[in-house]
């Protein structure tokens, strides 16, 4: 469903990503782990559409569709989802009013009419009860005053409200207390479905315990250095970065 | 980048006029220009006693003597008052008895703007007092107030009717003296509204009159007086929108308000003039003077404003807070765009003991606007425990408009609490992505942005209002991200 080519994209005349492969079949979980400032958010804040930066090479097809000629919205719409590693601040728009929007906008992309009230409230309760959210996040206005752990949990509730094809998940695990890292983990694998595929860039093997990976890739210097299956997260956890560095640095 | 995002505002904010159409309505008018004959003309066609001409009389010599404000932020163009008619009134006497007597024209000018002067608005408890350019057309569910003992008519009419009230309290708030367009006003106001509201009696439907300029080259002049006796309550909204034209058009209201004990008044205004064009050319110049005064103990008036139109725009509700333990609040959204100017705010004059008064102003500005807040807060020596709060927030969108705060504080009374927050901030780039990737697109981030930044003073309007204001917010700053 996603198929990277060799994605070279900078910011500010400075090359993030240099060359970056990467597949993704329907269904599969794929984990991205890497030292601080590898570029693990700048792929999904590529991958996403976040004109900040300049894509300078390569190509994206999602879905057969040439993701990097769609909008960002567009991108949204055709089902790509990223829960940020700082989700933003949206004072005095209520929860309700965000969320009603934007299912009404991918309903409005798929050619079919906006959702009845009654039916939108019951969508809401029933994600709600899916991952586990308190009912005062989503009668608050976007995630102002929010707390680390309840922005996080608030995306995924988002990306329950939104059903993507594809999610990313940005060091959701980050700032989550134990509970509820397993709640949100609880959450994305009820989601789970042999159509919808799942990224999720962490920096902790204790998330894949619930989130278990198809395939662990190391993101180093903007470029997938190694790729093998669940176990490499676990050595990670045990030798760090150090050896992989090494391996590369020249 | 930064240029993209321009590009981008440039393209949401460049939304044009939605309302800009001519009504063509036979106008009878008196000859462009203003002298004493031109005074005494209006007078005698309204066929005033004696007392009003000499009301506007004295408010015309005064104004001679006057010259125009000169405030810093407002680039005024030169305005010539003698190139204004003065007078100019529908040739259909206003003696109808329902809607079907109403010019079919004038039905579809309300229309357009989807305000329906029609059955539905009435049945929904709105009573509505159109006024088109200066003499009232229709008024309704006057004998429906008229049983509860209230008054709710034109002005000329309460001339005519209540002139014992009229001697009484117009001008006792905003004397002819207090400006330059003050002045203007009482010397050639030609309609508006009034009403009053008897002891312990709360009016039991939002009071409300849609404001329209429509003749060419017409001034327009305004006058509304809102008397609220002891006990007694009523919620009174102003709307309106203007054909789209060339030539400026001039336009110096003045509303007053006074309460006695007890009393509360809500003043709401939807604003929508046509503010020029992307060029700045053309737009009405919106020079308003808004007053009232809580003399009666425990009393409040409380002004909320979502002003979108105009290409200038100058006005400053007031309160002055006479009665002891008497509250004013002042609730505002200004959104500029283009070439529009605004410099509105409010005055808040403590005078009693344990007064209290309340700003909340929302700035809004896009493309080339430049937007000022100008308020001030007096407490007077014998106002002990006056309290303010003052929360001026701006918002701008993209770099080429301006946002100003002007806090004035003149405290004599070292009793008082005066505070006062003032934010700026940018809609931010990060916070539209993130709606971006919800599936919004940027225009409406944008009108959903700026609708939950300025939600606390929408949340005073009401109910039908709040629809209206935010449908208009969204149409102002459409175009302006792509
Ligand atoms: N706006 C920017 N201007 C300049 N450099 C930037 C900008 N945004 C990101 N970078 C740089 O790009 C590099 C990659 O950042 P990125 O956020 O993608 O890292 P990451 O892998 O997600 O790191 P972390 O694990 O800390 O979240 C870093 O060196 C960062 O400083
Ligand atoms: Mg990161």
């Amino acid at each position: 469903m996603l198929v990277i080519k060799d994605l070279h994209a900078k910011i500010e005349d400075k090359e993030i990503l240099r060359g970056i492969n990467l597949e993704i079949k329907p269904g599969e979980v794929h984990a991205i782990m890497g030292p601080n400032g590898a570029g693990k958010s700048t792929l999904s804040s590529v991958l996403t559409g976040n004109e900040k930066f300049e894509v300078v090479d390569g190509s994206v097809t999602f879905n057969g569709k040439d993701l990097l000629d769609l909008s960002p919205e567009d991108r949204a719409r055709e089902g790509m989802f990223l829960s940020f590693q700082y989700p933003i601040e949206i004072p005095g728009v209520s929860m309700v009013n965000f969320m009603r929007t934007a299912v009404n906008e991918h309903r409005k992309y798929r050619g079919e009419d906006p959702i009845s009230a009654s039916d939108f409230l019951k969508l809401m309760r029933d994600k709600k009860k899916l991952v586990d959210i308190d009912s005062n996040l989503t009668n608050r206005s976007v995630n102002e005053g929010f707390s680390g752990g309840e922005k996080k949990k608030n995306e995924i509730f988002q990306m329950a409200m939104l059903e993507p094809k594809l999610a990313i998940l940005d060091e959701t695990d980050s700032g989550l207390d134990i509970d509820a890292l397993r709640v949100v983990a609880n959450g994305v694998n009820k989601l789970k479905s042999p159509e919808r595929s799942t990224i999720v860039i962490t920096h902790y093997q204790r998330l894949l315990d619930y989130i278990v990976p198809d395939y662990v890739h190391v993101l180093y210097k903007g470029r997938i250095v190694k790729s093998a299956g669940k176990e490499l997260a676990l050595e990670l956890e045990e030798k760090g970065y150090d050896w992989i560095k090494k391996e590369f640095e020249d | 980048m930064a240029e993209d995002q321009n590009k981008i505002l440039d393209e949401v904010t460049g939304g044009e006029y939605k309302y800009g159409f001519y009504t063509d309505i036979d106008m009878d008018t008196i000859p462009k220009g203003l002298n004493e004959e031109v005074v005494r003309m209006i007078s005698a066609i309204k066929k005033e006693p004696e007392f009003m001409l000499e009301f506007r009389l004295k408010a015309f010599r005064h104004w001679q003597t006057m010259t125009a404000p000169n405030w810093a932020h407002l680039n005024i163009p030169e305005i010539d008052f003698q190139d204004i008619i003065y007078y100019a009134a529908p040739k259909k006497k206003p003696e109808l008895e329902s809607m079907d007597e109403v010019d079919p024209e004038l039905r579809a000018t309300f229309d357009k703007l989807g305000i329906p002067l029609d059955e539905q608005k009435i049945l929904s408890g709105v009573a509505v007092d159109a006024v088109i350019d200066s003499v009232s057309v229709k008024t309704t569910f006057k004998e429906t107030l008229a049983e509860k003992g209230i008054i709710f008519c034109s002005i000329s009419e309460a001339i005519q009717e209540f002139p014992d009230l009229i001697k009484k309290y117009l001008g006792s708030v905003v004397p002819h003296g207090d400006n330059f367009f003050a002045a203007l006003n009482s010397a050639v106001f030609t309609d508006g509204s009034f009403v009053y509201i008897p002891k312990g009696v709360r009016c039991p439907m939002e009071l409300s009159t849609y404001f329209r300029i429509n003749a060419m080259n017409t001034g327009q002049f305004e006058r509304t007086l809102i008397v609220a006796d002891d006990d007694s309550y009523v919620s009174y909204l102003e709307g309106c929108t203007a054909p789209q034209r060339d030539e400026n058009q001039l336009h110096a209201a003045i509303v007053e308000i006074v309460t006695h004990d007890r009393a509360e008044v809500k003043y709401s205004t939807v604003q929508n003039w046509y503010p020029g064009d992307k060029e700045g050319k053309g737009g009405i110049y919106n020079f308003v003077t808004k007053r009232a005064i809580c003399k009666g103990d425990y009393s409040k008036v409380s002004w909320t404003q979502v002003e979108t139109g105009s290409a200038i725009t100058w006005k400053y509700p007031s309160c002055i807070l006479q009665g002891h333990h008497s509250v004013g609040e002042f609730y505002s959204v200004a959104v500029t765009n283009n070439y529009q100017q605004a410099d509105t705010g409010t005055k808040m004059i403590h005078l009693g003991k344990n007064t209290r008064s309340l700003i909340v102003s929302k700035g809004v500005s896009a493309g080339k606007s430049q937007n000022s807040y100008r308020g001030l807060v007096k407490v007077s020596k014998r106002a002990e425990n006056a309290r303010n709060f003052s929360q001026c927030d701006s918002l701008l969108l993209g770099d080429k408009c301006g946002a100003h705060t002007f806090p004035y504080l003149e405290i004599a009374n070292n009793t008082a609490k005066v505070e006062h927050e003032a934010t700026t901030s940018k809609i931010g780039e990060d916070q539209i992505f993130y709606c971006n990737q919800r599936g919004l697109s940027t225009e409406d981030a944008v009108g959903l942005i700026v609708n939950g930044y300025v939600k606390e003073v929408i949340n005073q309007l009401p109910m039908e209002f709040a629809v209206e204001a935010q449908k208009l917010l969204q149409i102002s700053l459409e175009g302006s991200v792509g």
